[in-house]
């Protein structure tokens, strides 16, 4: 029995290092390739050797897809690649290869530089790893080999972000790594056709939240950071480089110069510039508004923002500042958040989804006095806001889609366990599919039962067809052939030409039955009343009385003849071939039962 | 299969493909060399052109002088330019389901079509055929709306006036379909009906058809087409480049194994190297601005610009030209220069790797952003005051019969120190000049058209192998001015099959298969047979679903269990459908076996009421010329074997009979 496996090595009812394996028909192919923020020790990849223990990766594994640049979906990379050993292709879309192997350095600067771990990829191992990768264009139909392809839709959430369909014949999976359905300041909507897959894999990350309109949390937003700025503090955004940053920058811009605000924004690190300048060059990628008008306009060239430098953080005044990384676990936000957390006048405000173990996550549930290296304590004064600017589809969002997809099994992934729960009950009575939600290393089989192609001669489809437009169209229709197989090469065609092709002649069964008929009257006679008797009885079918004394019904001959002893007796010979061998038997019993009496 | 041809220009093609049930329009090509027949629209009033004499007929009648004025010896029409459509009576074209666009340029014709036929289709575009094609239309109708002109010559177009002109007038063709550009507000209509898509995405049509663009290097987004059912493939290539120019390489390989490929959109200047012709045009240019001169580049807004400016962004240095402003005016530069540098994804590797810099990946960028490249929407405004000689201008529209170089023919035409420098193929230069005659400015003719030459199509059809070719009947002769070079034509094995505008190809095709799903469970029931080694046997017999032009054979429906109280109501429904269609039969029977069979008596414990059969102890054989007979003598019963063929004749003993019968079945094959 064919069968789709699913197995996360990552992300399986947590949200960080998302890995996940699918095998189908055959095929076997490794979704994102993550790194957990939480972890700093093994942990922190997923488990390669549950792949295999003994064989080279490239052997087990067809592909490597990787959803977008986040590194929770392609941090472990290089690692996989180039240390485990991967030589097989890896997909992505062009904006995530291009800001991918950028923001990999970034994180590998900050384990190795700044936290001084050994044994971490090298800068040359990601360059290597990227040559391995191959572009894939939106909704372009990849061939990775004969039977497996893949194919990427827009999926919102930052820029180049895809999902993927993997198919082989006619049974696929789609995966949808992370993904928004609504559109934001600067990306457009998720958006997927009614490609019924076997099974949906979707993220879960918001799977039991409805989120207020977008415009009242903006409003929240603005409102804070003006209030914060007003009365001289200092507003702190930790972010990721690319993405929610850039629309949080569009988002300040226009409000600043709609207020005509003094206060300086900066930006920190000069990767922001950077990324500034992908957003321009793929503004393919981008909303609708903003593709329009980038020619008059381009949304990503700041007038108000200026590049940070670190001697600004202890500058007087207020300022507002994005910083790197979005979850306070290292690097220049860290720096600051340390600078700033003891002024209560001082604002952080935390736009996006902290993993645990990180100081995001821990101010964020309410702690006010963090440990931090060298058992120094630091005290959380300032103001602490959660802005869930989040580009994750939320609980509505999820349902649209596997609305949109119409899966026959969802599987959850990229969420906590408690709301997976909550998602899954919600889908399984609403679309009344099969929803999973695997743990890391536990693995979900779905057999399915995949259609068999063939290729069917015309001639007989288009008898079939003609049929079909009978009247009694409604009822079912059988087509009868033979399905020839030579090789993979399967034809159904109809048996006349089955034989021809084999080089067979056919074999002519006839049947000529005696029936002895008490009828004293001439033969011709006789044929005339068998004539109108079965015309009477066989309304369907077509009954001739031919000039030469026989009568026919469809092509059963009957005749009529005197019997040779007895002439109070006629003997009529009724005769047919195999291929009428119901009605032939059934006339023979009918006529056995004599004629009805002329009126 | 049929192909319907409505456009007789080879690179403006215009084609409708009936395939299956589905009708797909093969690019919507528009012929603008109707323009130039007509006067040239000056943007500020031009003496020299308002003052130019009526043409009267020989005797003397000048009826027509309003209309027809002469220049140099040329006769030119004094009126609003007007296009030569696509046909549009060949076929109803509001029964075409969707329109395939393989570039900008085959795209100009599209709002006649969709707007003002019935059109309710889709049309099928890339993301930047869309985009520049988009600035295309906006410049054209820009060109023509901003100059009105009150005059619309008709006149003249008139079959029995049209005969007394002079050439080329006198020959142009279906003058009475001629129309005038469209509006701004008909190119928004008919752009809202394309559809997205990207290079190698499978787009199906009806479940009947699909049909996949696939890059052809000819253009930013360029596409060949492959329009293909599971059994039969049509490749559409039209606009191919094999040279390494700013878009993506063309992918030969998908087209291969084509049962017919349809060939349109070959170099209209086969005898001209494009790399020389970029050498020259570079040496030309430095040439006239050192001695002085201004230089004039009628262009289109984009396409070939991008890879000129990248050859001067690498030769001006070395050149001396540094100083010298280049300038590039069209309502749509600015947009144009923009678009070029966001569609990575359709460039050629080196110029996608720039983005992963990030770098812009054209060298214009840097042009302007030293200000030696400077763009403008027309002459008027900003312009005016920037505006620095010598200097080189790029500007379009390349007929010169309207857009900004109308201007500066008029203002540069009468120097002998200034050039003019055609590098756009699609018109002829005398002709675009002759309106400007008598004239002292250098002409140089540089064609540069990347798109296949004869060579390359003699070997990309022996890579590919379509079984068919079909192409344009220009291409299967030599040129009409170069009639002994037989190497400028279409060479292969079969003959191309050749169209013209108007006629209808009936495409030499016969499809044979469909594809056809059989359900797991039906695929499970089928007892398979080897008949040959490796060559197998199954009989189905199934329930055949069409649905959306898709079919699926699924398992028989079991048959109805005999209700056991009810009773029947009708006669009639004892009388078997004769529908239910029985397998045929194939083999012969062996005599002796059978006979031997018909001897033994048989236990058939199942069946309650057959529990013996005795066996027959009368048999006689009787040899015949073809066979033998089989004769039961006590039962009158008599069984004609054959090798092809079993007769069996007896009296009504439905029991004995059917006993035969499945003997006989016993012995032979079922299909």
């Amino acid at each position: 029995m064919p069968e789709i496996r699913v197995t996360p090595l990552g992300a399986g009812q947590d949200v960080g290092r998302s890995c996940i394996l699918v095998s189908i028909a055959g095929k076997n192919v490794m979704l994102d390739c993550g790194m957990h923020m939480g972890f700093s020790d093994d942990r922190r990849f997923p488990d390669f050797s549950y792949i295999t223990r003994s064989g080279r990766l490239t052997d087990f594994l067809d592909c490597v897809i990787i959803s977008h640049f986040h590194l929770d979906h392609c941090g472990a990379l290089p690692y996989f690649s180039e240390m485990v050993g991967y030589d097989g292709p890896i997909y992505m879309t062009q904006p995530t290869q291009a800001i991918c192997p950028i923001l990999l350095e970034d994180y590998r600067k900050i384990a190795v530089d700044k936290k001084g771990e050994a044994n971490f990829f090298t800068s040359q191992m990601i360059k290597d790893c990227m040559k391995k990768v191959v572009a894939v264009h939106l909704h372009q139909t990849v061939q990775v080999d004969d039977e497996l392809e893949i194919k990427a839709y827009y999926a919102g959430h930052v820029l180049g972000a895809a999902m993927f369909q993997i198919k082989v014949g006619s049974e696929s999976v789609v995966y949808t790594g992370d993904y928004n359905m609504t559109p934001d300041r600067h990306l457009g909507a998720a958006w997927i056709d009614k490609c019924r897959p076997n099974l949906l894999i979707t993220e879960s990350t918001y799977a039991t939240t409805i989120r207020d309109s977008k415009r009242c949390r903006e409003r929240d937003f603005l409102k804070k950071v003006h209030e914060t700025v007003e009365r001289g503090g200092k507003v702190l955004i930790p972010v990721f480089a690319l993405g929610r940053a850039q629309e949080l920058c569009i988002l300040l811009e226009t409000f600043w110069e709609r207020m005509d605000l003094k206060a300086p924004i900066y930006f920190s690190t000069g990767l922001t510039e950077k990324a500034n300048h992908y957003y321009k060059l793929f503004i393919p990628w981008t909303n609708q508004k903003i593709r329009k008008t980038f020619v008059q306009r381009n949304m990503f060239e700041f007038k108000h923002i200026k590049a940070f430098d670190r001697a600004f953080a202890d500058s007087p005044g207020p300022m507002v500042v994005f910083a790197t990384p979005g979850m306070l676990h290292a690097g220049q936000s860290l720096q600051i958040f340390r600078k700033w957390a003891g002024n209560e006048k001082n604002m952080v405000i935390m736009p996006g989804y902290c993993v645990q173990g990180t100081v995001g996550h821990k101010i964020l549930s309410g702690q006010r006095k963090l440990e931090m290296e060298g058992r120094q304590v630091l005290e959380v004064k300032m103001q602490v806001e959660y802005m869930s600017f989040s580009a994750h589809a939320d609980a509505k969002g999820i349902m649209q889609l596997v609305g949109q997809a119409e899966p026959e099994n969802v599987l959850l992934v990229h969420g906590e366990a408690k709301k997976m729960e909550f998602l899954k009950q919600k889908i399984e009575q609403e679309f009344r599919v099969s929803c999973y939600m695997p743990a890391n290393g536990e693995t979900v089989t779905l057999p399915t039962s995949p259609s068999i192609p063939v290729g069917v001669s015309l001639g007989l489809l288009k008898r079939e067809m003609a049929q079909g437009l009978l009247p009694d169209a409604k009822k079912p229709r059988l087509l009868h052939g033979t399905l020839i197989m030579k090789d993979s090469n399967f034809r159904l065609v109809s048996s006349e030409q089955a034989l021809k092709e084999l080089g067979l002649a056919e074999h002519q069964l006839r049947f000529t039955c005696r029936v002895h008929l008490h009828d004293t009257r001439k033969e011709q006679e006789t044929a005339v009343r068998v004539y109108s008797h079965l015309k009477s009885v066989l309304k369907d079918h077509c009954v001739q009385h031919l000039p030469d004394g026989s009568v026919t019904v469809e092509s059963i001959l009957i005749q009529a003849a005197a019997h040779s002893e007895d002439p109070g007796t006629k003997v009529l010979l009724v005769s047919w071939t195999y291929q009428d061998e119901e009605l032939g038997s059934y006339l023979t019993s009918l006529l056995k039962k004599g004629l009805p009496q002329a009126s | 299969m049929k192909l319907y041809c409505l456009s007789g220009h080879p690179t403006l093609p215009c084609n409708v493909l009936k395939f299956k049930s589905t009708t797909v329009m093969l690019d919507c090509g528009l012929d603008m060399t109707s323009t130039l027949n007509f006067l040239p629209l000056p943007l500020v009033q031009s003496p020299r052109l308002s003052n130019l004499p009526g043409w009267s007929l020989k005797d003397g009648n000048a009826f027509l002088d309003k209309e027809l004025k002469e220049c140099s010896g040329h006769v030119f029409v004094d009126s609003v330019p007007e296009f030569c459509l696509p046909e549009t009576e060949l076929i109803d074209l509001s029964t075409v389901d969707v329109i395939l666009i393989s570039n900008y340029h085959c795209m100009m014709a599209l709002p006649y079509i969709t707007e003002h036929t019935g059109f309710t289709g889709t049309v099928y575009a890339t993301e930047p055929t869309v985009q520049i094609g988009r600035l295309l239309m906006e410049e054209l109708v820009n060109f023509i709306e901003r100059v009105p002109k009150a005059q619309s010559a008709s006149l003249w177009k008139n079959k029995d006036i049209q005969r007394l002109l002079p050439s080329p007038l006198k020959d142009a063709v279906e003058v009475s379909t001629w129309r005038r550009c469209y509006t701004m507000q008909e190119v928004n209509s008919a752009l809202s009906k394309i559809q997205l898509v990207g290079y190698s995405q499978k787009i199906e049509l009806f479940g009947a058809v699909q049909v996949t663009p696939l890059s052809s290097g000819y253009a930013l987004g360029s596409s060949n087409w492959i329009i293909q059912s599971h059994y039969e493939k049509v490749s559409y290539v039209s606009g191919s480049s094999l040279l390494t120019t700013h878009p993506q390489p063309m992918d030969q390989a998908s087209l291969k194994n084509s049962d017919v490929l349809i060939l349109t959109g070959l170099t209209q200047i086969p005898t001209a190297n494009p790399d020389g012709m970029v050498g020259e045009f570079c040496s030309n240019l430095a040439l006239t601005v050192r001695n002085g001169g201004n230089v004039l580049v009628p262009c289109y807004p984009s396409g070939v610009i991008y890879d000129l400016l990248e050859c001067l962004y690498q030769y001006i240095d070395s050149a001396g030209l540094s100083s010298i402003p280049f300038y590039f005016i069209s309502p749509v530069a600015n947009s144009s220069l923009e678009f070029s540098q966001i569609f990575a994804e359709w460039l050629c590797h080196n110029k996608q790797t720039k983005v992963y810099l990030p770098e812009p990946p054209f060298p214009h960028a840097e042009l302007i952003q030293t200000n030696k490249l400077k763009h403008y929407p027309s002459i008027h405004g900003d312009f005016s005051n920037d505006f620095r000689q010598p200097c080189v201008v790029f500007t379009g529209h390349p007929s010169l019969r309207f857009g900004d170089v109308v201007h500066f023919m008029e203002l540069w035409g009468k120097s002998s120190l200034n050039t003019v420098i055609f590098t756009e193929p699609d018109f002829s230069y005398l002709e675009a000049l002759a309106p400007y005659q008598p004239l002292a400015m250098k002409c140089i003719y540089c064609p540069i058209d990347t798109r296949l030459n004869f060579i390359q199509v003699s070997k990309l059809l022996k890579e590919v192998q379509p079984l068919h070719v079909v192409c344009p009947e220009q291409y299967t002769q030599p040129p009409p001015a170069q009639s002994h070079r037989m190497d400028l034509m279409i060479d292969c094995q079969p003959p191309a099959m050749s169209y013209r505008r108007a006629e209808v190809l009936a495409l030499p095709f016969k499809r044979r298969y469909e594809k056809i799903e059989i359900m797991p469970e039906l695929a499970d029931s089928l007892v398979p047979m080897e008949i040959k080694p490796g060559v197998s046997l199954a009989t189905v017999s199934a329930v055949l679903h069409t649905k959306d032009n898709k079919h699926v054979l699924q398992p028989p429906p079991r048959p109805a269990q005999p209700t056991g109280g009810k009773k029947r109501k009708r006669a009639s429904d004892d009388i078997p459908d004769c529908k239910v269609l029985k397998p045929l039969l194939s083999g012969s029977i062996p005599v002796d076996q059978f006979v031997q069979t018909l001897e033994k008596s048989t236990h058939h414990p199942p069946v309650p009421f057959l529990l013996e059969q005795h066996g027959f102890s009368d048999i006689k054989v009787e040899d015949t010329a073809k066979g033998h007979i089989v004769l039961l003598q006590e039962a009158e019963t008599l069984i004609q074997i054959e090798e092809d063929s079993t007769h069996i004749i007896c009296d009504n003993d439905e029991m004995l009979r059917v006993r035969l019968r499945d003997l006989v079945l016993k012995f032979l094959q079922k299909f």
